[in-house]
């Protein structure tokens, strides 16, 4: 079974994130950057899947140089192959223009399975799944808090909002798997030895048949970036024995008890 | 008004809309004269008055069960782009659920229009643009959509009023689409409701959410006894506890998750990450307990208590039950 990994190298999330004032593209220098944690998942119930069934994991990710990063990690963690698509062009890709990008990519490579996190954690458009399935004209299977595979077909509790739905899927598809799907390994130094040695694609737009796939073709242009109002700061107490007391003071004024 | 024709798809569960329909109904009769509803369940119908009364004047409607059988992004994505085709609206508004997401993220596909999602605000002037609000909602981005129509924004529950327009009934119009053989490969073979122990988190007037400054997810009991002593109140989570499997994904709070706006927040062991922040910070007030007086969270917080939770908690358990008597 070939499973396609989707990862993003994104800016730390617990650091605060600027914007560009004059392009309003993600500045990325001198900030910290990790695999998105969302991502961890992804592959972890990639790994789980071919260990138990057979198979490969390629992981694939769209980003600057750095976004390497990412896919090292993946592949340190048991990933067989890397991909990276990186152009100056495609600064600023959109949803769609990052969803046609990926599908072409996995296009190119086969898939039985593609495997993504359900947003990413710094853009959180949360529909770049259900587009590259559209793309691939395959199933998404989306925000999977369980998963299982039986023969050809995907078992999935997939999250609603009422609570979830069992749903049963034939392979090929998208999967989007939710944050605590499972417990994503750390990479063993033995792995990250190894993932110097796997193979690692570097691809241009130009490969995948795309034709200026980035900003100069998205259909949207951030127009103002401003600051959020802050909330006024209130009152910070130690507890001296009577935190409580204050806390449940301020629910009765507050009329909820 | 600028724009022709401005649709809302709405989710309907047992005939009700849900509450982000209504809400982005009652924008959209601010941005168009002409307000329509779009709906996948066989129910629908049902929903016609009250989707009405918020400002639809048409409800599409596809009632066939074929569409509750499977997963609804591809099958709703082909009827809508045909929808779309014949009667060519300016703006589609999704609410950012699960089912808003997929049929929106496949539609913008199909169609090859750009989609802005997580919106917070929808605005129209030489073209729409969309407010969202990013790392951790410290800043606000607006963005225009300068792609083919129709533009496509996914709203955030919570962020527009649901306001009656006093209108009558929508008019229904059936889809007719068929749901394609090939959508059969992504069946839903059951639909399995929580068991809601209180109220929904979106609803409930009081929310108390746990971090990673519990210590031990044993430890969401104390929550549970809390919201249990305060009455309507409901338990959320921080992403960190979710993502370390503690709690599940649906009592996630955050920019990946709900977004709650009670009377009170009450943000437990949290240090209050970006991630966090922007999905509880329109509480209308925020009490913030944590043993680091450095916690973010504190610069949030009418009201912060530096301390022990796990020393706290009890106490305010009895508190809160002495006062209520």
């Amino acid at each position: 079974m070939k499973v396609v990994v989707c990862v993003k190298q994104i800016p730390d999330p617990n650091s605060t994130g600027q914007l560009d004032p004059q392009t309003h593209f993600l500045k990325r220098e001198g900030v910290e950057v990790v695999m998105d944690p969302g991502d961890e998942f992804g592959v972890e119930a990639a790994l789980q899947l071919v260990e138990k069934h057979g198979g490969e994991v390629t992981v694939v990710s769209m980003g600057p140089e750095r976004g390497l990063d990412a896919v090292r990690k993946a592949l340190a963690m048991g990933a067989a192959k890397g991909i990276l698509i990186s152009d100056e062009g495609l600064r600023g890709s959109d949803a769609l223009t990052t969803a046609r990008v990926l599908a072409a990519a996995i296009k190119r490579e086969g898939f039985d399975l593609v495997i993504t996190a359900t947003e990413s954690t710094d853009g959180y458009t949360g529909v770049v799944p259900q587009a590259i399935a559209e793309l691939l004209d395959v199933p998404a299977v989306t925000f999977a808090k369980s998963l299982e595979l039986d023969g050809s077909t995907l078992k999935v509790k997939r999250q609603t909002e009422a609570g979830y739905d069992l749903v049963e899927a034939s392979l090929p598809a998208v999967l989007s798997v939710t944050a605590g799907v499972n417990e994503p390994r750390y990479p063993s130094l033995k792995g990250i030895m190894g993932a110097k040695s796997k193979p690692l694609d570097r691809l241009a737009p130009a490969d995948l048949d795309l034709a200026g796939a980035g900003a100069a073709t998205a259909g949207q242009t951030i127009t103002e970036v401003a600051a959020a109002p802050e909330r006024a700061a209130g009152e910070v107490v130690r507890d001296e024995g009577d935190g409580a007391k204050r806390i449940a003071d301020f629910l009765v004024q507050r009329k909820v008890i | 008004m600028a724009l022709g024709k401005v649709w809302v798809f709405a989710d309907i569960d047992a005939g009700k809309p849900a509450p982000v329909a209504l809400e982005l109904l009652s924008k959209a009769r601010t941005l168009s004269d002409t307000v329509e509803a779009v709906a996948f369940s066989k129910d629908a119908e049902a929903a016609a008055a009250e989707l009405g009364a918020h400002g639809a004047g048409t409800l599409y409607a596809a009632t066939d069960p074929a569409y509750g059988e499977v997963l609804l992004g591809a099958p709703a994505a082909d009827a809508l782009a045909s929808l779309v085709e014949e009667h060519k609206p300016d703006l589609l508004l999704f609410g950012m659920t699960y089912d808003g997401r997929d049929v929106a993220g496949r539609l913008a596909a199909k169609l090859g229009v750009p989609v802005i999602a997580n919106g917070l605000d929808v605005s129209d002037g030489n073209g729409v643009s969309v407010s969202t609000s990013i790392f951790g909602a410290t800043l606000n981005v607006s963005t225009k959509f300068d792609g083919g129509a129709p533009a496509i924004a996914i709203i955030r529950p919570k962020s527009f009023a649901a306001e009656s327009s006093g209108g009558a009934a929508a008019k229904v119009v059936p889809i007719t689409t068929p749901v394609d053989e090939k959508h059969r490969r992504a069946k839903v073979v059951d639909r399995v409701a929580d068991v809601a122990s209180g109220p929904k988190l979106e609803e409930a007037p009081v929310v108390i959410s746990g971090g990673r400054g519990l210590g031990d997810p044993k430890n969401f009991e104390l929550l549970e006894q809390l919201a249990q002593a305060i009455g309507n109140a409901a338990v959320g989570a921080s992403r960190a506890v979710v993502d370390a499997g503690w709690v599940p994904y649906s009592m996630q709070v955050g920019q990946t998750g709900k977004t709650v706006k009670p009377a009170v927040y009450i943000a437990v062991g949290i240090s209050g990450a970006m991630q966090h922040t922007v999905g509880m910070k329109g509480a209308k007030a925020i009490i913030a307990i944590n043993k680091d007086e450095n916690a973010p969270i504190f610069k949030l917080a009418d009201l912060g208590v530096v301390g022990d939770v796990l020393k706290i908690l009890p106490q305010l358990v009895d508190e809160v039950k002495a006062r209520k008597g």
